[in-house]
């Protein structure tokens, strides 16, 4: 709209500071919109300054240039569900006394409580330690070398605890030939993801081994793979958002994969593990992960790029990564999800937020597609589906993009909003909203209710403070 | 004689009733005869087969991936056709009004009024500069209210406007008038031929309440910041809207409202002005008529603008009779002192002037010289008053105390006021000067001011006019005949 157009057709306002200008407008019938803005929620001058210098001039050029090269590389990714092998033969060096874990880095005495029982319980699973108790000893000894998923193609939810032998899905995004790797979803109730360790769980955990694993691998080595992209395309119009409800997309990668494991298995396995499948309504929910983490690692390292690349929380801390700043890790505390619980359960049991699942949410799913279930929005709020589709509509503040692909029906099949954009965070004082699962603060009980948290601030600030860094040195 | 175009697009989804929108979209445009988006599983193929839209191409799509098929009259229509499918199938925006959806950011806001044309900042100046960098960059023009933006940033904000035909008011810019509509502090006037490019907020509205009261209006009253003539910024925006109202057809007469330009900004505006082919007059406080080129009148003050700008209108007549207001004081003869105190700060230097004129020196908050004379004149809307504290215009009880210690104040011989209306402004202005006036313990002062407002304004012109005046205050017609009052009773009891 060049001045001469202002002058031609008159204004059409939007005020961003004082209300009552835009009132006066509105009174005289003047078309005006407002925006409901308020100052950065820090005061750091430095923090301010790194963002303000990315946001302008040559440097917001520079930094826009390679956002959109960050963001065609999400949009043009590939995903397809290939195969699924024991950890041990994707991820070089997992052997002995390895344990991968969620989130950012974290050592073994800050670790919460079920983050820690998750270890002990893997640690029986491998045989490092014949029981529960022994297992404790050996991680309290030291012996026990602890590294994230995301250093290795991997991805976990909650705890997000892997090891040697646990059979792992594998996603390779075939536009750039990379593959990342996620476990099986155990089920509900009491699972390792939740800091389970009891027999139940670690029996459970060898069947996936030593049953499903093997069979989803013949199965999908028969189909050719399942394509994601398109699967997700379809839940998201069947009211999923994938992270907090996968009901949709669960139901049809079984669809997917039912013709061909009947094939390549005997009728009472195949039964026993379509059963299965059948019977958790998340079992997709680490499917999408792996997806997710399969399209945002060819996505690192773009000099000068403002877009997150990874999002997790350990349980301790929440940790991101931004493209223009390599592997370096922006690490805060992470915050108390918000939302309802099972029967039974308060807010004084919850475990504070953790897992790698907010990788959903960095490719635009999760708490940025709320808009397409509006199922989840009774997690939080009113729970209407105007609050879910204000939640997606918040996001796209915040974001490079939307995905044209991935459509939201009750958004007129406007896409998700994709690619934070870490300058957008820090100037608007909007964080991301995650969708999650919450996790008992005792290890060994599970899953209490489900609700929402957000990102934390001080995350993007460092990020920012560090992009800027980074680029006034080269 | 039809052309046939396939396309597969690898791995490609989207929704089917999206892409049979889409197709049906294709289909209408003119030379197309038949358009089909579909993904290519087997039914589709078939589908796209028997209908006969797919050659070789077409026929190798897989399951996953987006066939492209159109038949049209000639290649030329199916590249046209491509590019339109190309944005349908692209970045949809939700429809306006899809949600309630109040958005946090400026480019938020933008997605949903996408039909906006102008930002209107007033933030505190801090954060000013950056949203309106945003505002640009989204191809918005710009009203900056915002003061304390740094003069570099105004310069490159201006810059980056004028290579991208937009225009940026202020910062600091308090009132416009666009295509008849007022933005920010401004008064409700009748719309009407003149165009008025002004660096002065309260300047443009005292100019434009006297036009409306004399029957005329204002077309555009474009608002260029305090800073815009000097030299560090160059006149980038007035110069552009000297362009702009030069190519209004509606814009009969052009008003330049300012301070002296700096040197180098006042040749190119002059000259730029005296060249536009339409008639100017220049208001700029502190300039001599012979500093102007020829063909650009000269004002002396806001409301010779107007008489100027509208020489046909009868002026209203000045009626105030000097005789018994000058006996009154003499009265007491320790009243010698004249207090002036400003909410509107153009108006403060515009009486400033005219006091100067008539022999009558002046300290004030805005004039370094004669600061040690015994009369005063402040602009409360200073950066010194406003810190931490609204505006008085638009909180006037900030002027209170200072009026009250100035009525009880047995040196004080006459008080001068001005009472802005308009929106934005506080909504009764003449509440707090009755209130003091009814505590004042000792006798009265000469109280002198005028209402920069309209019939129309929220607060209504006559309405306050009235009341001011049941209060005792003498409620001159201009802030200029206000001023010129206080000279003629300050210079007839020197005499």
């Amino acid at each position: 709209m060049s001045a001469q157009d202002l002058l031609d057709d008159g204004p059409n306002v939007i005020g961003v500071g004082l209300q009552r200008f835009v009132d006066d407008l509105q009174l005289q019938g003047v078309s005006a919109g407002a925006v409901d803005w308020r100052p950065p929620a820090t005061k750091d001058p430095a923090v301010l300054q790194a963002t303000a210098t990315l946001s302008s001039g040559d440097t917001a050029g520079l930094v826009n240039q390679a956002n959109d090269e960050a963001v065609q590389r999400m949009l043009t990714a590939d995903p397809v569900l290939m195969d699924v092998h024991l950890a041990a033969e994707l991820i070089d060096g997992l052997g002995e006394h390895i344990v991968l874990h969620a989130g950012p880095p974290i050592e073994w005495p800050d670790m919460c409580g079920p983050m820690q029982g998750a270890v002990c319980g893997a640690i029986v699973l491998e045989g490092w330690a014949k029981d529960l108790d022994a297992a404790r000893k050996l991680a309290d000894s030291g012996k026990i070398t602890f590294e994230p998923n995301h250093h290795h193609s991997a991805v976990g939810p909650m705890t997000g605890i892997v090891t040697q032998s646990m059979p792992l899905m594998v996603v390779e995004n075939t536009a750039f030939g990379n593959r990342a790797f996620c476990a099986i979803n155990e089920g509900l109730g009491k699972v390792m993801r939740f800091g389970g360790n009891d027999d139940s769980v670690l029996e459970r955990l060898r069947w996936l081994e030593t049953t499903l694993g093997p069979l989803l691998a013949d199965t999908l080595l028969a189909c050719e793979g399942v394509g994601l992209k398109s699967l997700i395309a379809r839940g998201l119009s069947m009211g999923d958002e994938m992270h907090q409800r996968n009901v949709a997309c669960t139901s049809l990668i079984l669809r997917e994969l039912a013709a061909s494991m009947t094939r390549v298995s005997d009728p009472e396995t195949a039964s026993e593990a379509l059963a299965f499948i059948a019977g958790n309504d998340q079992f997709f929910l680490n499917v999408a992960m792996a997806m997710g983490k399969a399209i945002m690692d060819p996505v690192r390292d773009i000099d000068a790029s403002a877009i997150v690349t990874a999002m997790c929380r350990n349980g301790t801390e929440f940790g991101i990564r931004v493209s223009g700043c390599g592997d370096q890790w922006f690490t805060a505390p992470v915050e108390m999800p918000r939302g309802l619980y099972f029967p039974g359960f308060t807010e004084k049991d919850a475990n504070p937020d953790m897992g790698d699942s907010t990788i959903v949410e960095t490719i635009g799913l999760g708490g940025f597609a709320m808009a397409a279930a509006p199922a989840v929005a009774g997690f939080v709020g009113a729970g209407s589906a105007s609050d879910a589709i204000a939640y997606t509509q918040r996001m796209s503040e915040i974001t490079h993009t939307r995905n044209p692909e991935w459509a939201i029906p009750a958004l007129d099949f406007a896409g998700v909003p994709s690619g934070i954009d870490i300058r957008k965070v820090v100037s608007s004082g909007v964080p991301p909203t995650i969708n999650t699962g919450i996790a008992h603060r005792e290890p060994g009980i599970g899953q209490v209710g489900a609700g929402v948290v957000n990102a934390p601030m001080a995350c993007f600030e460092q990020a920012c403070v560090a992009l800027a860094e980074r680029l006034a040195a080269s | 004689m039809s052309v046939l175009f396939n396309e597969v697009r690898k791995g490609v989804y989207l929704d089917s009733v999206a892409l049979m929108r889409v197709s049906a979209e294709i289909s209408a445009l003119s030379g197309i005869e038949e358009a089909v988006f579909m993904v290519g599983t087997p039914s589709n193929i078939d589908i796209m087969r028997n209908a006969g839209m797919l050659d070789a191409t077409g026929e190798e799509a897989g399951p996953n991936d987006l066939v492209v098929a159109i038949r049209a009259d000639r290649k030329a229509s199916i590249n046209r056709a491509i590019a339109h499918a190309e944005k349908s199938m692209q970045g949809r925006q939700p429809a306006e009004g899809a949600a309630a959806h109040r958005a946090r950011t400026l480019s938020g806001a933008h997605k949903i009024h996408t039909q906006a044309n102008l930002a209107l900042i007033s933030t505190p100046g801090d954060y000013a500069s950056l949203e309106a960098q945003t505002a640009l960059e989204l191809g918005l023009n710009v009203m900056i209210f915002s003061d304390n933006v740094p003069v570099e940033r105004e310069r490159e904000l201006k810059q980056y406007a004028q290579d991208n035909n937009l225009l940026v008011m202020g910062a600091d810019c308090g009132t416009a008038y666009i295509n008849g509509v007022p933005l920010a502090f401004a008064n409700a006037v009748n719309s009407g031929s003149i165009g008025v490019i002004s660096a002065s907020g309260t300047g443009l509205q005292e100019f434009s309440v006297l036009v409306h009261r004399a029957g005329g209006g204002i077309k555009h009253g474009i608002g260029v910041g305090g800073r815009d003539l000097s030299d560090s910024i160059g006149g980038i925006s007035t110069l552009t809207a000297i362009d702009l109202l030069a190519n209004d057809d509606d814009v009969k007469q052009i008003v330049l409202i300012s301070k002296p330009p700096g040197e180098t900004t006042a040749k190119a505006v002059f000259d730029k002005l005296a060249n536009c082919g339409k008639p100017v007059i220049a208001c700029v406080f502190g300039i001599r008529a012979d500093q102007l080129p020829d063909g650009i009148q000269h004002a002396r003050t806001l409301r010779h603008a107007a008489e100027l700008a509208q020489p046909d209108a009868t002026p209203a007549a000045h009626t105030i009779d000097l005789q018994p207001l000058a006996a009154a004081i003499s009265a007491n003869p320790t009243k010698q002192v004249l207090a002036g105190l400003y909410t509107g700060g153009t108006l403060c230097s515009e009486a400033l002037l005219i006091l100067d004129a008539a022999g009558i020196q002046c300290a004030s908050n805005i004039s370094s010289s004669a600061s040690d004379a015994t009369h005063r004149l402040l602009d409360l809307g200073a950066d010194e008053y406003t810190v931490g504290r609204p505006h008085p215009m638009i909180e006037p009880a900030v002027r209170t105390p200072l009026l009250l210690e100035a009525i009880n104040d047995q040196q004080t011989a006459i008080i001068l006021l001005d009472v802005v209306l308009g929106y934005g402004a506080h909504e009764d202005p003449a509440a707090s000067i009755i209130e003091s006036i009814a505590a004042a313990t000792a006798d009265l002062p000469v109280i002198v001011a005028s209402v920069c407002g309209t019939d129309e304004d929220p607060q209504n012109y006559n309405r306050q006019r009235t009341r001011l005046e049941a209060a005792g205050v003498i409620v001159c017609n201009s802030n200029s005949e206000a001023a010129e009052l206080c000279a003629g009773l300050l210079n007839s009891l020197a005499s």
